[in-house]
């Protein structure tokens, strides 16, 4: 029975050692370090959704730590996407733009865009949006932006490259120019054809996806 | 004695996954050793959390519970008690349900494992299965007159 009891105290020992270990390493840097980043020069006009032939296109200005945003990708985007997108009526434009006092939305954008260099954008944007709940913790989301991309199903070994190299940070930074640019003062802000809206829902798209066709006939 | 024996020793190693992951998801660990898994994406879930409460602390709670009655029932004057038997598998029972769930949730809602709970899993389901072995087991007291 001693015995017992001292394999008890060994357990005790080595698990709470454990525990004390882990918590005295460094936590893994912030990836949002600032950078000096150059606005690319690629092109590169976002991701879009739906068909070339819609008569009309949304841009979407949004920030992936931005609580709106979410709300909005989670709540009206579904709809949109069903009733708008997926018939044709609407095509639309994601573009990036991260507020500076969000803290990981920059390095958000970024992992959205390492999976798209996957083919797999609009997942990992949904993931971001629909497990919003790192954008509240504050906590390095490092980790869980690599677990997001692995349960999209990007090869992790290039995305892990295309991060650390932050391969498209000059295309995040060129679309916020280009959204101060065209007026963009807050996330999400919505431009149909060019120009500017104040919409919000997806029953205020249907309405104006209906007037403006109906202009058109 | 040697299924209450395994049981305080495993639900010793339980209690030390569920506090790492409660220890975790407080902030005073950086980050998680999950090597293959997606430890990260299950501990941030909505799910990882139950009335506002942390679900690794339930799961240490549990433990601690667990461990205790164990112990407890180590001692000679309890080794023969059938209420401690009881207690054991009415406590574990609910543990493996509350697994049950929890494993639910990652294979068929978050399509992620996290191999912690994994852990915790095998973990409670031993504890589960030896309960009721020592349940049958320990033979009833008779009623005293």
């Amino acid at each position: 029975m001693k015995g017992f009891y001292v394999l008890l105290a060994a357990v005790a020992v080595v698990g709470g050692g454990m525990m004390w270990y882990s918590a005295q390493r460094k936590p893994a840097a912030a990836p949002s370090a600032p950078v000096a980043v150059v606005p690319a020069a690629d092109g590169f006009r976002g991701y879009t959704m739906g068909a070339a032939s819609a008569l009309l296109e949304v841009t979407e200005y949004s920030d992936f730590e931005c609580p709106f945003c979410a709300s909005f990708a989670t709540v009206q985007m579904p709809v949109i996407r069903e009733q708008l997108i997926a018939t044709g009526k609407l095509r639309w434009r994601y573009r990036d733009f991260p507020l500076p006092t969000h803290r990981y939305s920059r390095y958000a954008a970024l992992a959205a865009q390492c999976a798209g260099e996957q083919g797999k954008f609009w997942e990992m944007h949904d993931r971001l949006f629909e497990q919003h709940q790192w954008a509240q913790t504050g906590d390095n989301p490092r980790a869980l932006f690599r677990d997001f991309a692995r349960a999209v199903g990007v090869d992790l070994d290039k995305y892990d490259a295309c991060m650390d190299s932050q391969r498209y940070a000059g295309r995040i930074e060129a679309s916020v120019q280009e959204g101060e640019a065209a007026g963009v003062r807050g996330t999400p802000s919505f431009y149909v054809n060019g120009r500017p809206v104040a919409r919000s829902t997806s029953d205020d798209f249907k309405a104006l996806v209906d007037s403006l066709t109906k202009k058109r006939k | 004695m040697i299924r209450r024996q395994a049981i305080v020793l495993l639900t010793l190693v339980g209690l030390c996954v569920a506090t790492y992951l409660w220890l975790y998801k407080i902030g005073v660990l950086g980050q998680l050793q999950c090597g293959t898994g997606s430890c990260e994406l299950v501990q941030a879930s909505r799910y990882a959390e139950l009335f506002g409460l942390p679900v690794a602390l339930y799961g240490a709670g549990g433990y601690a519970a667990l461990f205790a009655v164990g112990l407890a029932g180590l001692q000679p004057r309890f080794v023969a008690d059938r209420r401690v038997a009881r207690l054991l598998a009415a406590l574990a029972t609910v543990g493996f349900g509350f697994t049950l769930y929890l494993t639910g949730i990652e294979l068929f809602v978050l399509h992620a494992i996290c191999r912690w709970c994994v852990a915790s899993a095998a973990i409670m389901t031993t504890v589960w299965l030896l309960s009721v072995g020592e349940l049958r087991a320990t033979p009833g007291t008779a009623p005293t007159r």
